[in-house]
């Protein structure tokens, strides 16, 4: 971002070609995804179908792979694009031994990437968000000049722990961006049964923040308002809550029975706002893209899902020991 | 009723083998029919429930009548459209169309609110009264349509995230599928050595299972005379090493193949979800040997823009870069055909594996010099000729033999042929 | 050497944790300026500063989640609970996110990290500034519980704590930081964990116990061997990982076991400790194992009376003491 001017520059063609190719590597990974567990293949899957627009234009604006990523169950397009190989995730989807998250403790989509300095996601929502705040706290502290991105779903917001962290992040003006995906949906509960608000950014003020939101199913307007923000907490201009509008295209998750709250009308509503058909369609138009380049960028992600496939399938189980550990780092683990 | 023969003009039902309201598979039998020479049982075409049954046991019915309706379970039968051209068209169907199939029977034009409210319902929109311009089905015409026959809405098909889940969480694990099975025997304790899968193995362990799972496998195999090629390689052989390419008969073979796609374009495409994709570009991949590491395809795109020069170059530099490990990502991506010149380890024809996610490969066998009859003004003779079987395996999703078939007659003409 | 005392003791290892380590820093309320509300960090604020002591917000869960983040970016944080009775709100970031990241990343993410916090009773505190809780955490497995109960060991354990590399709870016994004085060792020098003491050699009777009830336990042991019985007092330190050798080695050789602990005796910790004895010395045992811990009644009741007749003290330990060896 150009700090006098406060603008900021759309990424090359080139990029977003790049961009567009890892956009539709997660949608591909995550349809295959549900295939599975419809499949009785895989027990669980929760989503990001309908968010990758956001991710991946917020992951653009990052340093990816130096800055920290401290995200939530729906990243898949995050992680991808901060270095998780396809295969990787599937691992832990099968459970397998070579799963990098958590050797096949976690549940599936509980990401850990070291390699990307990525963190790791719970399933108790948004403890991550005091431990961002924390990461963000030492990395001042060390005089670094890395930032760290959290994200979350609209409904975290609620927890105590986005209160608490919210307040470090105003006091301390820690190099922190805070990310809310807002679905308008927390399982089954709608956002206005979650706050007496409209938009989840005006909440940023109470804690002395910047609060912005934008169109979450605008891949580039979401880069250019993520870079902004990543911009001026990397110079020591403080944190931001980021709010991305976009829209959970899937039930909650893979046992989530959503026609229980949302109505069919609503369902194809929601369907025709899906962010892809729209982000393929505009970087055509402004020429980064040909017809032919999405077509090959769309096939060869099938054949890379394909792959990861077949090599995660194919993958041994951990051994039984890790079941019962590593508890402690060093020696001496458990009670004595 | 279908026309069982050359003379037959009517048929004797002679027993229903299903029952209205059972369900039917494709080429389930549905019912023996009698003629005076045979009793036959006749198939269904479509697979569905049976909602209609119009002719009884013994009843004697002119060949071409409607005698059953076959359609979506719950669907109610509206007036059956008229009878199909064809003589094997012996039941209707009423199914479900997408809005998309809707648009695109040639009807008048269908409004995107009458398309889906069709969707929904399980409406084929032919079926409906249109009181609109020009006799178009209107949203109104629709609402009275459903509300005449009360129709429930017909299963759609949802993608998995789009179907519902069972609404509960973590259930015993003994409930959920997808329980681990058994470990595979353990085959490291028979005397012998283990050897680690490489990467290229393990890459192609997974792409030829899953091509073989993926596609119907067929063969077809022709034997080429390679005589008129073989004297072109010959007087050609040093004009093209001055050139810089050493002329094997590869680039021949991937000359004829791109005229066969050329005339033949059903060849050069990919199986699409529902569809058939026909590929523009014509690219050749030419699978290349390892050794004991395996295989590798590169790819020559636009084999089509090349003469026998530049595919002789490409084949060389490929080959070259291939068997050096030197080839880049791109360079093995986008093929839409496959060539293979397994005759080069002397085997005949070979029934190879289709490289996903395209439609056909062929194998060339050895070429070798084989006695052959000739016949030349009515008379026959001997001769040794310099001759080649090729193979053609097939996707017969997309392809059946006889367009196979005519593929490999351009192939085998370009090749015998050869100017 | 002049005695000093169990804050002493904590301040110290603070300290000297702080200055031979740049990645050591507090945090927690009141700790800066004010040196926090017991003064255990009192005089480091001016001599490290506010980027190695740190004044929270009134946060308790973000003082762990802080921690937790700042821990695995390589820090090595020491949080502040004002006091165990609020611990409660971080019980989250401590037993689902502190103990368990280490196991959930396949040991990729360690949490070196150590939670302190004030606990126990006897201080006219009421329900909230008198509780017990380390039976709570002792059962989480990712956690280490640690209690020390002189000042030589409050400096030793907390040391100890600070360079462990995993998630460490060390609970300081308030009523003993000013009450309890002791020599401190000089040099640097770490108090193992799980590691127990014996601090009175006895023959007739095992008693167990941590923290202030250490004190009460070693006082009602010298009263019991003026009436002839020898107790062995053991002083167990560390709850998780326990010295479980070090119990059994006494129980053995003593045939009876006296368990002491103030917190509610209802799944308290001294529970485990019975479990285990039995299990593991049943033929050793010459007598049931007893258990004198505090009532099952909603913590530490204010008025001065009350709460006398609330707490474990001397008196009823020796009363346990003297019952156990009559059997």
């Amino acid at each position: 971002m150009d700090l006098e001017t406060g603008a900021v520059a759309d990424p090359p063609a080139e990029t977003l070609a790049e961009m567009y190719a890892m956009l539709i590597r997660a949608r591909k990974l995550d349809e295959r995804c549900w295939i599975l567990h419809r499949q009785g293949k895989i027990g669980f899957h929760i989503s990001g179908m309908g968010h990758e627009a956001a991710q991946i234009g917020i992951a653009w604006a990052m340093r990816r792979g130096y800055d920290m990523l401290h995200p939530y169950y729906r990243d898949l397009a995050m992680v991808l694009a901060c270095g998780m190989p396809l295969t990787d995730v599937l691992l832990g989807s099968f459970g397998r031994q070579g799963d990098p998250s958590s050797g096949g403790r976690q549940m599936p989509n509980h990401y850990c990437y070291k390699p990307g300095n990525v963190f790791s996601v719970s399933s108790p929502v948004g403890t991550q968000l005091p431990q961002a705040a924390g990461l963000a706290l030492a990395e001042q502290l060390s005089g670094g000049d890395r930032v760290v991105i959290t994200c979350v779903g609209e409904g975290s917001t609620s927890e105590g722990d986005f209160h608490e962290a919210m307040i470090w992040a105003g006091v301390r003006k820690l190099p922190l961006v805070v990310v809310v995906e807002n679905n308008e949906y927390a399982i089954s509960v709608p956002m206005r049964q979650q706050m007496a608000i409209e938009r989840v950014s005006d909440r940023a003020g109470g804690y002395g923040v910047r609060g912005v939101s934008v169109d979450g199913l605008d891949m580039l307007a979401s880069y250019r308002v993520a870079r902004e923000a990543i911009d001026i907490a990397r110079s020591g201009g403080g944190s931001t809550l980021l709010e991305a509008r976009v829209v959970r295209l899937t039930p909650h998750s893979s046992d989530d029975n959503d026609t229980t709250y949302r109505s069919v009308e609503e369902k194809i509503a929601l369907k025709a706002k899906d962010p892809l058909p729209r982000v393929r369609a505009s970087l055509i138009a402004r020429g980064a893209l040909t017809e032919a380049q999405a077509l090959d960028i769309e096939e060869r992600a099938l054949i890379e899902v394909d792959a990861a496939h077949r090599a995660a399938e194919a993958a041994p189980y951990p051994p039984n020991a890790w079941a019962l550990g590593p508890v402690f780092a060093g020696s001496g683990d458990g009670h004595g | 009723m279908p026309k069982l023969g050359e003379s037959v003009v009517e048929g004797k039902i002679g027993r229903w083998l299903k029952q209205v309201g059972d369900a039917v598979r494709e080429f389930e039998p549905l019912l023996e029919v009698e003629t005076d020479k045979v009793t036959t049982e006749v198939t269904a075409t479509v697979a569905g429930t049976l909602l209609q049954v119009l002719h009884a046991d013994g009843a004697v019915v002119a060949v071409d009548t409607p005698i059953a309706v076959i359609g979506p379970a719950g669907a109610e039968i509206a007036q059956a459209p008229a009878p199909a051209e064809t003589h094997s068209r012996t039941v209707e169907t009423v199914q479900s169309r997408s809005p998309l199939a809707a648009r695109a029977t040639g009807q008048s034009w269908v409004s995107p609110v009458v398309g889906r409210m069709a969707a929904e319902h399980g409406i084929d929109v032919a079926t409906v009264v249109g009181t609109g311009e020009g006799g178009r089905v209107t949203k109104k015409d629709v609402l009275a349509f459903i509300e005449t026959r009360g129709v429930a809405p017909a299963p759609v098909e949802l993608a998995a995230w789009e179907q519902p889940g069972t609404g509960e969480l973590f259930r015993p694990s003994e409930e959920q599928p997808g329980t681990p099975v058994t470990a595979a025997p353990d085959v490291s304790q028979t005397a012998g050595e283990t050897i680690p899968l490489s990467a290229m193995r393990r890459a192609i362990a997974e792409h030829m299972l899953r091509s073989v799972s993926t596609s119907p496998h067929v063969t077809t195999v022709f034997d080429v005379d390679l005589s008129r090629v073989a004297a072109h390689r010959q007087a050609n052989k040093a004009v093209f090493e001055r050139d810089g390419a050493n002329l094997t008969y590869t680039p021949y073979f991937v000359a004829a193949i791109v005229a066969g796609l050329k005339k033949h374009p059903s060849v050069n495409a990919s199986w699409a979800d529902n569809a058939v994709r026909l590929h523009k570009a014509v690219n050749v991949g030419v699978a290349v040997a390892l050794g004991e590491d395996g295989l590798i395809v590169p790819v020559i795109r636009n084999a089509d823009a090349l003469n026998l020069l530049g595919l002789a170059r490409a084949i060389n530099d490929l080959g070259e870069r291939a068997r050096r490990r030197q080839l880049k990502p791109d360079e093995t991506q986008g093929g839409t055909f496959t060539l293979t010149n397994h005759g080069a380890s002397g085997s005949l024809f070979a029934t190879p594996i289709i490289n996903q996610p395209q439609c056909a490969i062929l194998a060339a066998g050895k070429i070798e010099k084989r006695v052959v009859v000739v016949t030349r003004d009515g008379v026959d003779s001997i001769a040794i000729k310099t001759m080649c079987f090729i193979g053609l395996t097939f996707d017969h999703r997309m392809l059946d033999g006889a367009g196979a078939d005519a593929f490999m007659s351009t192939v085998k003409a370009a090749l015998e042929g050869w100017a | 050497m002049a005695d000093k005392t169990l804050i002493e003791g904590i301040r110290e290892a603070l300290d000297e944790e702080m200055a031979r380590d740049p990645r050591v820093f507090v945090v927690g309320t009141d700790i800066g300026p004010r040196g926090g509300v017991f003064l255990a960090t009192q005089g480091l604020y001016a001599k490290y500063g506010p980027k190695r002591i740190i004044d929270a917000p009134l946060a308790e869960s973000s003082i762990v989640g802080i921690g937790i983040g700042a821990a695995m970016h390589g820090l090595r944080p020491v949080c502040e609970i004002q006091f165990a009775d609020f611990i409660h709100p971080a019980y989250n970031q401590i037993a689902n996110e502190a103990a368990r990241m280490y196991y959930r990343t396949g040991g990729q993410y360690p949490v070196p990290m150590v939670i302190r916090a004030p606990y126990g009773g006897g201080v006219g505190g009421g329900l909230y500034h008198s509780q017990s809780i380390e039976a709570t955490f002792a059962h989480v497995p990712g956690i280490k519980v640690v209690v020390p109960s002189t000042p030589a060991d409050a400096k030793g354990l907390l040391k100890s704590a600070i360079r462990d590399g995993n998630p460490v709870l060390y609970l300081e016994p308030k009523k003993g930081y000013r009450m309890i004085k002791g020599e401190i060792p000089t040099g640097d020098y770490t108090t193992p964990i799980g590691v127990a003491r014996v601090s009175r050699a006895g023959a007739d009777l095992s008693i167990f116990a941590y923290g202030m009830m250490h004190h009460f336990a070693l006082q009602a042991a010298m009263e019991a061997a003026a009436l002839g019985i020898d107790a062995e007092v053991v002083d167990l330190r560390s709850l998780s990982p326990l010295d479980t050798e070090a119990v059994l080695a006494s129980v053995r050789k003593t045939g009876k076991a006296l368990i002491v602990y103030e917190d509610n005796k209802f799944v308290g910790y001294g529970a485990e400790l019975a479990a285990l004895i039995s299990e593991e010395a049943f033929q050793s045992l010459d007598a049931p194992i007893v258990r004198v811990a505090g009532p099952d009644a909603p913590a530490a009741p204010y008025s001065h009376p009350l709460q006398d007749y609330f707490m474990v003290n001397t008196k009823t330990i020796l009363a346990g003491i003297r019952k156990l060896a009559a059997y």
